[in-house]
């Protein structure tokens, strides 16, 4: 492999580079990459909105199709802008509460179903000492967590496993975190090595 | 010897910085090709897309991450892809925020390129073997919804293509016509996938995820609510080695290049760690 | 005041309880108008999205009248933003517009999009370094902050030390069954605890969620009155 020599690798690279100057320490490079950043972020996000919904789920329906029934929802988008009218604000928790409402009905019945689950996962079907650590782990965590009652005499000593068991979970997260963190910068030299400058296959 | 110790205490971040990069590259300009084992999660996805979906069966991929986190979820879609390519199953691609369906193309147009460029006898095609569903917004909603009609949810594909006029949408109307689903993201979307998808709609489904939140989802494998997981690079990187292995890739594949950085960016956090206590100890037992 | 105050908490109320009843009846009216809702709330919840940016916007516009500390740092935001959607709306999303195909004829259908190329040239490679610049600082952290300081502290930073070298290939060279081992503690302890958080996260969402829907917790609305 050779060194790239298309302009938008050499874009991406050069972009790449100003963001690691970061870590030798701030400057004019790093602060003007981060601010296109924020900008073209905003920018795409708005832009897919406009393509695949306003144009895809409001324009086509209402004008080529003429479901007018589009309305309904078209208002209450609408109405969320009366934040920008100081008399008006309040119209906007209309959507909001639409929104929120809904949100809300529609997670209790699959939020219970999850939590049966994972109980029903808890309960050992045979006793093997991994399903007795399980069963252990998941009710001195769950009591750990139980503030209402004070954490002396024999809760005491059940919350003392509860935390060991949480100081596991939290370490194997750690020690996954470390990892990932890694991957992040082996994508990155990955690019620059190979894409950019073509070192590596 | 304490000179050494309070001058390694104070030393400038700039150094650490300096010696973890040197030892993460190293290993890029001299592979040393680590073995790997084969976690029981990447091989149960792996032997349930192998086996369990038939030769035109449908899988559904949703790419809910963004780039902050590509590094370790793209070669997951990547070689998720080629899998189906090579067992001739339609893929769908689709993205709950805008930056997932930005990635997916790119996975598209890479993965259809190398394929069609080493299978020229089972070429495949946008819209007859692969797809991305256009972007809609409202994450759980539009899972609710592909429910109970996939073609009113998305209407299009990414391109603005009615999704009718589609030969890979032959029969595909709900989850009940998806073999399979994997949800590639680093973020709590995978729950709303679990809870709305597989719970309401006995969906099938794996989960791809970040090292960081590996960890949370072993709850779920173990439940039964997904019956495989790739974690991390690494998850990616067996997932890659399996592929190899049963004569799917020829070469390794980005992940597992990465792998021998990994194990050495490993072992420099731990001297991190190892030499970090060493200096707290002994600072301690001369302070006491 | 009713429609300050009680006709969002009805309408709350009203949805919440509807969405909740519908789950339990799959019949076909009822399996209708759920379609039509969950369409419906497509579209509002991308107004929010609208919102968001709106007031992203209207901040940087303010800075720049100010003329407050580092006010060129928004203008740089607004003229990436404004060209990124210029060339977004204009182009095309993932398949390049007809007006975009009439200026540039040699541009085909299946061509790439300009906003394609500003997404993976600018964002992707910006938004991915910045977040490797973690690997870093978490570097720096593991030597300077992560001690054995108690005994919890200490199971804390055994098990980090046998899942981060386990994890890796490496592991297998100091121990042969180290991916075994960091396989039970992710599937064992480390699960318990997890599950144990994720139930209490669980129940925590449930309570929430019926207090919306009863009224009880008013905070989405926003202050005031």
């Amino acid at each position: 492999m050779a060194i790239s020599t298309s302009i938008w690798i050499w874009i991406a690279a050069l972009l790449t580079l100003s963001i690691y100057s970061f870590l030798y320490k701030d400057n004019p490079f790093y602060k003007f990459s981060e601010k296109i950043l924020v900008g073209i972020s905003i920018g795409y996000t708005v832009s897919i909105y406009f393509h695949n919904t306003i144009i895809a789920k409001v324009w086509n329906p209402l004008v080529h199709d003429h479901n007018f029934l589009v309305i309904v929802p078209l208002i209450l988008g609408l109405l969320m802008f009366s934040r920008l009218f100081k008399g008006k604000a309040y119209l906007s928790r209309i959507p909001i509460a639409f929104v929120v409402g809904t949100g809300c009905g529609m997670s209790i019945p699959s939020s219970f179903e999850n939590l049966f689950k994972q109980v029903q996962g808890t309960m050992p079907q045979v006793f093997t000492i991994g399903n007795i650590i399980i069963l252990i782990g998941v009710l001195s965590t769950l009591i750990y967590f139980f503030f209402s009652v004070e954490h002396k005499g024999i809760i005491g000593k059940v919350t003392r496993v509860g935390i060991t068991f949480i100081m596991i979970g939290f370490g194997a997260a750690f020690g996954a975190t470390i990892m990932a963190r890694i991957s992040l910068f082996i994508g990155r030299i990955q690019f620059l090595l190979g894409d950019w400058l073509g070192i590596i296959s | 010897m304490m000179k050494i110790i309070n001058y390694l205490d104070h030393i400038d971040k700039r150094w650490i910085y300096l010696v973890l990069a040197i030892a993460v590259i190293f290993p890029f300009l001299f592979p040393i090709g680590c073995p790997m084992k084969i976690t029981p999660p990447v091989s149960n996805m792996y032997n349930y897309i192998n086996d369990s979906i038939p030769e035109g069966g449908v899988m559904l991929v949703s790419v809910d991450y963004d780039p902050s986190t590509m590094a370790e979820l793209h070669p997951m879609g990547k070689a998720l892809i080629t899998h189906c390519f090579s067992k001739n199953i339609r893929v769908f691609l689709m993205g709950l925020y805008p930056p997932g369906v930005g990635l997916a193309q790119d996975m598209i147009s890479n993965t259809l390129e190398e394929w069609n460029k080493s299978n020229p006898d089972n070429i495949k095609i946008l819209g007859n073997d692969i797809s991305l569903f256009a972007f809609v917004p409202g994450v759980s909603v539009v899972i609710l919804k592909m429910g109970e009609d996939i073609r009113g949810t998305f209407n299009t594909d990414a391109y603005g293509n009615d999704l009718d006029s589609l030969p890979i949408m032959a029969g595909v109307n709900t989850y009940n016509d998806i073999d399979y689903m994997v949800d590639l993201a680093g973020s709590s979307v995978i729950l709303s996938w679990i809870i709305y998808a597989n719970g309401r709609y006995n969906q099938k489904m794996g989960i791809g995820t970040t090292a960081v939140s590996m960890a949370e989802y072993y709850a779920y494998l173990n439940s039964g609510q997904a019956n495989g997981m790739l974690g991390g690079l690494k998850g990616a990187a067996e997932y890659e080695a399996l592929l190899i292995k049963n004569n799917v890739s020829q070469d390794r594949n980005q992940a597992s290049i990465g792998m021998d950085a990994q194990s050495s960016g490993h072992l420099t956090y731990i001297i991190f760690i190892i030499v970090g206590n060493i200096i707290y100890f002994i600072k301690r037992k001369k302070e006491k | 005041m009713f429609l300050k105050k009680q006709l969002p908490l009805l309408v709350a109320m009203f949805m919440g309880t509807m969405m909740i009843i519908q789950f339990f009846i799959p019949h076909p009216f009822s399996k209708n108008v759920y379609s039509t809702i969950l369409d419906w709330l497509m579209i509002v919840t991308a107004f929010t999205l609208l919102i968001a940016v709106q007031s992203t916007v209207q901040m940087h516009i303010t800075k720049i009248r100010r003329k407050v500390t580092d006010w060129q740092s928004s203008v740089i935001v607004l003229t990436a933003l404004g060209i990124t959607v210029f060339v977004g709306i204009l182009g095309g999303a993932y398949a390049p517009t007809n007006i975009l195909m009439k200026i540039f004829p040699n541009v085909q259908p299946g061509s790439d999009t300009p906003l394609m190329y500003l997404y993976i040239y600018f964002q992707t490679p910006m938004q991915a370094t910045i977040f490797s610049l973690l690997a870093f600082y978490m570097a720096s952290a593991a030597f300077r902050a992560f001690r054995a300081r108690s005994f919890d502290a200490t199971m804390l930073l055994i098990t980090a030390s046998i899942v981060t070298i386990g994890r890796v290939p490496i592991g297998q060279f100091f121990y042969a069954n180290m991916p075994e081992v960091v396989e039970w503690i992710l599937n064992y302890p480390s699960m318990a605890a997890q599950r144990g958080i994720l139930i209490g996260v669980n129940l925590g969402m449930i309570a929430t969620s019926l207090k919306i829907i009863l009224g009880i917790e008013r905070g989405y609305l926003g202050g005031g009155k």
